[in-house]
């Protein structure tokens, strides 16, 4: 680090030398602040600014068509109250633990059947990772019909094969209603655990399995004291990048239930849209959508450190 | 290496679970497109074995194109695609470039910041923003989507295309410099073009992102002119209580194909931007 590379390109100011505005712009933290100016500001006016002005209006009474009033923590506290409120936060949990696991275990399996050799690989990969990649509202769309109280194909099947005399009201039941949007929700994000995972499987040179092999280690031992150490760090990333946008999810609850029947698959981000976009309390809105801020910026900072660790 | 060890356990290693992994992606969009093929009578009638068209049609894609707006809807989620993904493609290489090669004051500050904003999730900010859309008067316009998703898209840019920047060895841009190239020229014409999959890669994540897209676009287009795909098929594809489920599907399907044509085509880049963040070399 004592001798900066950049640097023995650049032509050493000598004294006397006329000032130039080409001068001026091969300097490099000149050059480097014209470059990042227009990304910096519009990520200020449209990330930074939202972000404080969010955390502002979750301290006003602010209905859509009035000014606010400051109202200190009041909407907060009027969320404690507020059993809705409580359940989101339960459905939220539940939802995003219990899809983590299950796209983490798919994942980790889609990713070992792909790892080994045979033809058609490259088809197969870009088949599996199909959910991932078509619009979400779209494919939600698809399993709405699917999951259709009146003409279910699952339900279908499900009669058909002897399974059950009548058939599920997958959306309408709120237990199922759970098990539904877990159920897609873990369809179209197991392909990019899988995918990731895959890259990560990929980088492990088969001289370690090989090794291991020699030395009497078991298809599982290996696995778990070759495969898995240094596969670690891909799981981490994955894992919380996963669970981020998990916990905010919005539109894959929305297409399929809205949070229906009765809040029952209601969740963070559709609570918050219902109270502050539809209901136009902007400030109770804003209230909703920042409760997720503990554990969303505990999550974030993490994975900065950890994507940044070198 | 396992040939020697049977057909069973490559059946049971590879065959059955694979089959299971491509049968469960794939029968939603199978689903789509039977339903969208098959008649009204077939579609609502619970008797008939519902698996297989019995006779198929193309009259919901008829009445798609016909009788809704899905067209302008598609043009219009293709142009905020193309403009946001190419303007993200700029801001993001310009912020990338210094942060990933140059030492300058503040330098770790706004790399935090870019991976941070990369994690923050809409959900947290759409309230606000749609109060600072509204002020700027863009409420129901298509620039306030295309104001919008490059908060998305250009953290995601700069961060993927940082990694490839840092990959450019030293000594070719030093020896351009020596040359006589300005700093960006030696950006523009050497360490861009060695970019070249890179770029690729963050504009094909960004382009399907972009598709993808949907809070900000329900909140801010209201009506059908100004409507992307995916709202337009929710809020008018679905009217009241009655499903018209052979247009929506049909919906579905069409608005997959752009995606998925430019995914078929770059499915490496695809994959590599998929997998740029948590797979390091």
């Amino acid at each position: 680090m004592a001798v900066r590379p950049a640097s023995l390109a650049r032509p050493a100011p000598v004294a006397g030398r006329p000032f130039t505005l080409r001068g001026l712009l091969e300097r490099e933290g000149v050059f480097s602040w014209l470059m990042l100016g227009p990304g910096v500001a519009f990520l200020l006016a449209f990330v930074a600014y939202p972000f404080f002005y969010g955390i502002s209006l979750s301290l006003q009474d602010r209905p859509v068509t009035r000014p606010g009033v400051f109202v200190g923590l009041a909407n907060f506290a009027a969320l404690t109250h507020d059993a809705v409120f409580w359940q989101v936060t339960r459905n939220t949990f539940v939802y995003t633990i219990v899809t983590t696991i299950l796209k983490l275990v798919g994942g980790m399996a889609l990713a070992l059947v792909m790892n080994q050799t045979f033809r058609g690989k490259n088809l197969a990969r870009a088949f599996v990772l199909l959910p991932f990649i078509v619009p979400t509202v779209l494919s939600t769309i698809a399993w709405m019909w699917i999951l259709d109280p009146t003409f279910s194909v699952v339900n279908w099947l499900l009669v058909h094969g002897g399974v059950i005399t009548s058939g599920f009201s997958w959306l309408g039941n709120a237990s199922l209603a759970m098990v539904s949007i877990i159920v897609v929700n873990t369809w179209r994000g197991v392909p990019f655990y899988g995918i990731t995972l895959l890259a990560g499987l990929q980088t492990i040179s088969p001289d370690l399995h090989e090794a291991a092999a020699i030395d009497g280690a078991s298809a599982r031992q290996r696995f778990v004291y070759v495969t898995l150490p240094i596969l670690k760090p891909v799981v981490i990333i994955v894992t919380m990048f996963s669970v981020i946008f998990t916990f905010s999810d919005f539109q894959l609850v929305y297409a399929l239930t809205n949070g229906g029947p009765a809040n029952a698959t209601n969740i963070f981000a559709i609570y918050a849209f219902n109270l502050g976009m539809l209901g136009g309390q902007l400030g109770l809105g804003a209230a909703v959508a920042l409760s997720m801020l503990p554990a969303l910026a505990l999550l974030i900072v993490a994975l900065t450190l950890y994507l940044r660790r070198d | 290496m396992v040939g020697g060890r049977g057909l069973g356990l490559r059946t049971r290693r590879l065959y059955l679970p694979l089959g299971f992994f491509l049968v469960a992606t794939l029968f939603p969009f199978y689903w789509m497109f039977v339903t969208s093929i098959k008649p009204n009578r077939e579609l609502y009638n619970a008797k008939i074995m519902p698996l297989v068209v019995h006779q198929p049609t193309l009259q919901h894609y008829v009445d798609l194109l016909s009788q809704t707006n899905f067209l302008t809807w598609t043009y219009n989620t293709m142009l905020v695609a193309v403009v946001t993904t190419l303007v993200s493609l700029v801001l993001g290489t310009m912020m990338a470039y210094p942060l990933a090669r140059l030492r300058f004051p503040g330098a770790a500050v706004i790399a935090i910041g870019v991976a941070a904003t990369y994690l923050v999730p809409q959900p947290l900010l759409f309230i606000p923003m749609s109060d600072v859309i509204n002020r700027l008067g863009l409420g129901n316009t298509l620039t306030a989507v295309m104001l919008t998703y490059p908060t998305l898209l250009i953290p995601f840019c700069a961060w993927l295309l940082m990694g490839y920047f840092k990959s450019v060895p030293r000594e070719l841009e030093e020896a351009a410099r020596i040359d006589g190239a300005s700093r960006f020229q030696a950006m523009t014409r050497v360490v861009l073009p060695l970019c070249t999959p890179g770029l690729l890669s963050a504009g094909i994540f960004a382009f399907t992102l972009a598709q993808n897209e949907f809070l900000y676009a329900l909140i801010f287009l209201t009506t059908s002119e100004v409507r992307t795909v995916p709202v337009g098929a929710i809020a008018e594809l679905i009217r009241g209580d009655v499903f018209y489920w052979g247009q929506l599907m049909a919906a579905a399907l069409l608005g997959s194909v752009p995606v998925a044509v430019v995914y078929s085509f770059f499915v490496e880049y695809y994959v590599a931007g998929l997998t740029a963040g948590s797979v390091k070399n």
